[in-house]
């Protein structure tokens, strides 16, 4: 009777407890809190939600271990870090602090431009961005126990987490149409691990959990996103940028569960004050953009 | 046989697949409405504090209490945790069940783990262990009244517990392929 831990089942399973939940991003102690009492299933800890990083400029770094640490004593809730994409050290920083997940996140700026983290060396789990399916079994067999689509952080708008989210689903619809003499092509078109393209095909999704993030600012986002078919998503800077965060946490809450209850979505709808300003994805130069770091 | 997963957030649909292979077409739960006609109810795994607060939103826990008073109800991790009666915090639960539970009781992720564990009431139980994902879970810290022990780990905490019709685990019998756990509810649900 030998205990297992730290087993990819465990570090997948986690994610799994997620689904159908929105994970928001919090800043303090406080927000945690607010999240927590939403009806968030987890929050990520960090510095500075990604509109102000975007506003800000420079290099982006993990957020400092103590406000991480006090954001892990204010809530029962699982809690979340981001380390830059490559940089194992602030991976192995966020481990020993006990986190209970930890983003690979491309809002940050990366640390290395060509790999990402080894992830299967970590006990905890981590999630990782992408764009399309290659992106995302490329990360899955890095280690990753479970995929956000990135969307476009720190925008309020939701066109790229769609474009993301289809892109990813589409991929996935035609490679279960493909007779088998082809998959070895598709597998080398899109760059992917050709055991993890057969283990999604015999599957029909993903082989671990699969949310939205990146410009989800609205209840209807939320339930956009989930009737294209993610198991969840994440609500960056459109929670804690807006006019009423408690309330459009708990609207955004109500919305993915509801998702496909369009008198529940009005309901929860209705005077949530100011949304997050937002900057549409066509004004911000390409240089910008947060989506194109991953590889 | 009608069985309903309660699908306010969590794993439901990891029970769903595992209903579904052994043969009964399970509907899901979000609003109080949708109880109607049901013989057993799951609860999945998720964030019991999500669940709670979503069941109370949607009006769904007073429903709840009178359908386990006559039907058959399973809790998986967060949802033994709503099951019980004592959470030791402050949050919304059923009441159903005379358990004490205690949330994140073996730590956080990094002290999730898998085991086997003996269950002689399952079929072939003694001889095949029922393999045990413990994620962030809870444990029953005690039993009181006329619920009583199903399941110890090695060093006697109490991690399955039943009271009539009711049954909670700590671990997550939905994330196996092993389907006794689901065969033995379903059997619960005819009694």
């Amino acid at each position: 009777m030998e205990q297992q831990v730290a087993t990819f089942k465990i570090k997948k399973g986690l994610a799994q407890m997620l689904k159908g939940g929105v994970i928001m991003d919090v800043v303090t102690p406080d927000h945690a809190k607010i999240a927590e009492d939403s009806g968030a299933v987890a929050v990520m800890a960090l510095e500075r939600v990604p509109a102000d990083i975007r506003a800000d400029g420079g290099v982006a770094r993990m957020s400092d271990p103590e406000l991480i640490l006090q954001i892990m004593d204010a809530v029962s809730i699982p809690v979340m870090a981001k380390c830059r994409i490559g940089h194992f050290v602030e991976a192995q920083i966020l481990e020993s602090l006990g986190v209970d997940y930890i983003d690979e996140s491309e809002v940050l700026t990366p640390a290395d431009e060509a790999n990402h983290i080894y992830k299967h060396d970590f006990k905890i789990p981590f999630v990782c961005g992408c764009r399309n399916l290659g992106e995302a079994l490329r990360r899955v067999g890095e280690g990753a126990a479970m995929i956000r689509t990135k969307g476009e952080a720190g925008t309020g708008d939701v066109v790229e987490a769609v474009r993301h989210a289809r892109t990813v689903l589409g991929e996935i619809r035609r490679l279960q149409n493909l007779p088998e003499e082809e998959l070895m092509a598709f597998a080398k078109e899109i760059g992917a691990p050709y055991a993890l393209v057969l283990e999604t095909r015999e599957l029909g999704r993903m082989p671990v959990v699969n949310f939205a993030a990146g410009g989800i600012a609205t209840p209807a986002d939320a339930a956009l996103m989930m009737q294209l078919g993610v198991d969840g998503v994440f609500v960056g800077s459109g929670i804690f940028k807006s006019g009423d965060p408690a309330k459009r946490a708990n609207a955004i809450v109500k919305a993915t569960t509801h998702f496909n209850n369009p008198e529940i979505l009005a309901e929860v709808s209705r005077n949530l004050g100011e949304a997050m300003v937002g900057r549409q994805i066509t004004d911000i130069p390409e240089a910008e953009l947060i989506a194109s770091r991953g590889w | 046989m009608n069985i309903g997963i309660l699908a306010l957030q969590g794993d439901f649909l990891e029970h769903f697949v595992i209903m579904q292979s052994i043969g009964v077409v399970p509907s899901l739960v979000r609003l109080p409405k949708e109880l109607e006609n049901l013989d057993g109810l799951i609860i999945p795994g998720g964030e019991s504090t999500t669940i709670g607060k979503l069941a109370v939103a949607y009006h769904l826990i007073e429903p709840l209490r009178e359908f386990g008073k006559e039907h058959a109800i399973w809790g998986t991790c967060a949802g033994a945790i709503f099951l019980s009666k004592d959470a030791m915090r402050d949050q919304p639960l059923l009441n159903l069940m005379d358990i004490q539970v205690e949330r994140n009781a073996f730590g956080r992720q990094v002290d999730s783990f898998e085991i086997d564990l003996p269950a002689p009431f399952l079929e072939r139980g003694e001889e095949h262990p029922f393999h045990a994902v413990f994620i962030r879970a809870p444990i029953i810290k005690s039993v009181s009244g006329e619920a009583s022990v199903l399941l110890t780990i090695p060093d006697g905490r109490i991690v399955a517990a039943q009271q009539g019709k009711c049954l909670a685990t700590s671990f997550h019998p939905e994330l196996t392929s092993d389907t006794r756990f689901h065969q033995y509810f379903v059997e619960l649900t005819k009694s």
